[in-house]
């Protein structure tokens, strides 16, 4: 009898063809739209990461209260002993210290005047350090547009587009003008060593790379930070350690009153990352329900054509002495097996793709020019143990589904009109 | 309950139901039939032939009356228990062969066999068999499409008569058939009844059909208008039909 149903499937192509080619393009297009949505997810965490405030960051409460405002007054002081109990105490992050501040940069003429300025975002971090792990973080190299990386104090990189708007090109000197720790004003002149672009519209468009202590000097942190970042040694982001080591740390601090004391915040948990993640989860889930409402719909209506087409033969098979639920298995039973092929190649050919455009990504720079997320530009999927069920599984459960709902006029066949039906 | 007859029906009564009417297609039928017989059931449409068939056949069940068919009252069967009956025993042929379009003659011809669950070896021996007794061993492997209307109807009754059944219907078996191969057909199955005993009961008005049956019941606005044996084609005695 599997032999008659495999023939069957394979000399009908209207009962295998159709429903296999929209089995396989349903699940396709799940796995792809799963794994976009996970890589956007992946590649949005890995950016905020690299370029923002790590996997996890420290930082004082009153900072982490208005860390929109990046509040310096409010940053960590002795920097250095927490920086120490950290690598001690929580030995699975690569701990760094940043400081995250805003600022005006001119840019003089040879006789001192003000020739083009502008607002500029700066991020200090340890350049020259032996061991830091910054360059190693950021990925300096390859983004390096013009010039060379800073290899002394007093030189900074700065984002590439930024520096066109300014009129500038490596070895121009700028003024940083920006306010002290303690809120008084700083001025300091730096030298544009190279130009850099990130491919995150947001750091490309206005802002400056210094080293730490230069900008410790400049705004008065000596021995203090913004935020002290950590990120995972395994290399990327684990929510639920992350929350763990958080809980963990902020528990050591929690019998203080001190609006200073220091406190772990992890990535998501920064700038409404979490709302964002959920909204994401959200999305796949709407995305698999709707492909596979979509999918049941199809199928049902290609199970319900197919009855019809096969009126006869079912009538023939019913007046031989095949049992109504015989026949109604065996329409399950093709179905299963549509539904398995075509599950199987719509993942393999949505894995394919993922697993391309996870190793090349795609450019999206020319509709994100505007995009004020710390997210690169080149979007990859990112291909995840879920991926080869995700349009499986829906796939397989919507064709059987279709034919079992389809397949429930069968009961309603009358054996006593199969001789006068068969007639014509 | 048990019979001796094959076929037996006492006071047989099938009503339909037509909007808020009711049509009356087999009023008080009584009727038996001996294994092996070579019976039709002719009339004009409309007389109640197929609803007889219907109900001898297992897919329909009488409003009042009794049907016993090979050892077993009709109207008690469940689905599960007709369609084992039909599975088992009985052969249908339909006026438009109805053959599975996928599937070759041997194949078409198996699929009885498959539901009874019949060894593959014992299939295959069973299926060339019933090719033959039809003379289309050599086209096996021809689909349906591939087929005249002869030969399809030459395989539907080798399909029929492949699990040698002790009952066959046929309903206007050769009413889509130009009148030498509805002979060819008539041939076969004349042959069929006397090698392998085999009991055939017709429904039709063909009188190509009617000159080769042995008995002729003649139904009229479902009632028995005439029950005659006939002289089998080329035997002496009775008249022929």
């Amino acid at each position: 009898m599997i032999r008659f149903l495999y023939l069957g499937l394979w000399r009908d192509r209207s009962r295998s063809l159709f429903p296999l080619l929209t089995v396989v393009f349903g699940v396709m297009l799940t796995v792809v739209m799963f794994t976009w949505i996970k890589g956007f997810e992946v590649g949005f965490l890995a950016t905020s990461a690299r370029l923002g405030s790590g996997h996890v960051s420290v930082m004082s409460r009153a900072y982490a209260d208005e860390r929109d405002q990046l509040p310096n007054d409010a940053a960590l002081a002795g920097a250095a002993g927490i920086m120490e109990r950290l690598r001690r105490d929580f030995p699975l992050f690569s701990w760094t210290p940043r400081i995250h501040f805003a600022g005006l940069l001119d840019v003089p003429d040879e006789k001192g005047e003000t020739r083009a300025q502008g607002p500029a975002g700066g991020l200090a971090v340890d350049l020259f350090s032996p061991g830091s792990p910054e360059p190693a973080i950021l990925d300096l190299e390859p983004a390096l547009v013009r010039g060379a990386l800073p290899r002394r104090a007093g030189e900074i990189l700065l984002a590439d587009e930024f520096a066109a708007n300014l009129g500038i090109a490596p070895g121009a000197s700028v003024t940083l003008i920006a306010g002290t720790m303690h809120g008084g004003m700083a001025t300091a002149n730096f030298t544009v060593a190279g130009t850099f672009r990130f491919g995150a519209p947001a750091m490309d468009r206005g802002m400056m790379i210094v080293d730490l202590a230069d900008a410790r000097t400049v705004l008065d942190m000596d021995d203090a930070a913004g935020e002290i970042t950590g990120f995972f040694r395994a290399g990327f982001y684990d929510r639920e350690q992350a929350e763990t080591e958080a809980q963990r740390f902020n528990d050591l601090f929690a019998a203080s009153q001190d609006p200073f004391a220091p406190r772990m915040e992890t990535l998501i948990a920064m700038s409404g990352m979490s709302q964002m993640l959920g909204w994401m989860d959200a999305m796949l889930g709407i995305i698999v329900v709707v492909f596979l409402a979509a999918m049941f719909i199809v199928l049902w209506n290609t199970g319900l054509m197919g009855n019809i087409r096969r009126y006869g033969e079912i009538g023939v098979r019913l007046a031989m002495g095949e049992t109504k639920g015989r026949v109604y298995r065996a329409m399950i039973a093709e179905a299963a097996v549509v539904g398995l092929a075509g599950s199987l190649i719509g993942t393999a050919l949505g894995l394919a793709l993922a697993l391309y455009v996870q190793e090349h990504g795609l450019d999206f720079s020319a509709m994100m020019r505007n995009a004020s997320m710390l997210m690169s530009t080149k979007l990859h999927t990112h291909v995840t143990g879920t991926a080869y069920f995700i349009g499986f599984v829906p796939g397989l459960a919507a064709t059987v589904l279709g034919a079992a709902t389809a397949g429930r006029a069968i009961y309603k066949r009358q054996t006593s009109r199969l001789l006068k039906e068969l007639e014509t | 309950m048990a019979d001796e007859k094959l076929i037996r029906t006492e006071n047989l009564v099938k009503i339909f139901p037509m909007g808020s009417s009711k049509v009356t297609a087999l009023n008080r039928v009584t009727l038996s039939f001996q294994a092996g017989e070579f019976a039709g059931l002719v009339g004009p449409s409309g007389s109640g032939k197929t609803t007889f068939l219907n109900i001898v056949g297992t897919l329909d069940a009488p409003s009042s009356g009794s049907a016993f068919v090979l050892g077993r009252t009709v109207e008690g069967l469940s689905h599960r228990e007709a369609a084992w009956l039909r599975n088992r025993s009985i052969g249908f042929i339909f006026q438009t062969f109805n053959l599975l379009p996928v599937y070759t003659a041997y194949e078409n011809v198996e699929f009885p066999l498959l539901l009874l669950k019949t060894p593959a070896a014992q299939r295959r021996k069973m299926v060339m068999d019933a090719l033959d007794w039809v003379g289309l061993a050599d086209r096996a492997r021809s689909r349906p499409a591939q087929l005249s209307g002869g030969e399809s109807q030459r395989v539907a009754i080798a399909r029929a008569m492949v699990k040698k059944p002790p009952l066959l219907l046929a309903d206007e078996p050769t009413a889509n058939l130009d009148a030498e191969n509805s002979h060819h057909i008539l041939q076969t199955m004349e042959k069929l009844n006397r090698q392998l005993a085999t009991s055939f009961l017709f429904a039709t008005h063909d009188e190509k059909v009617i000159g080769y049956l042995r008995r002729k019941i003649t139904l009229v606005d479902g009632r028995v208008a005439g029950d005659e044996n006939c002289r089998a084609r080329g035997a002496e005695g009775t008249e022929p039909c």
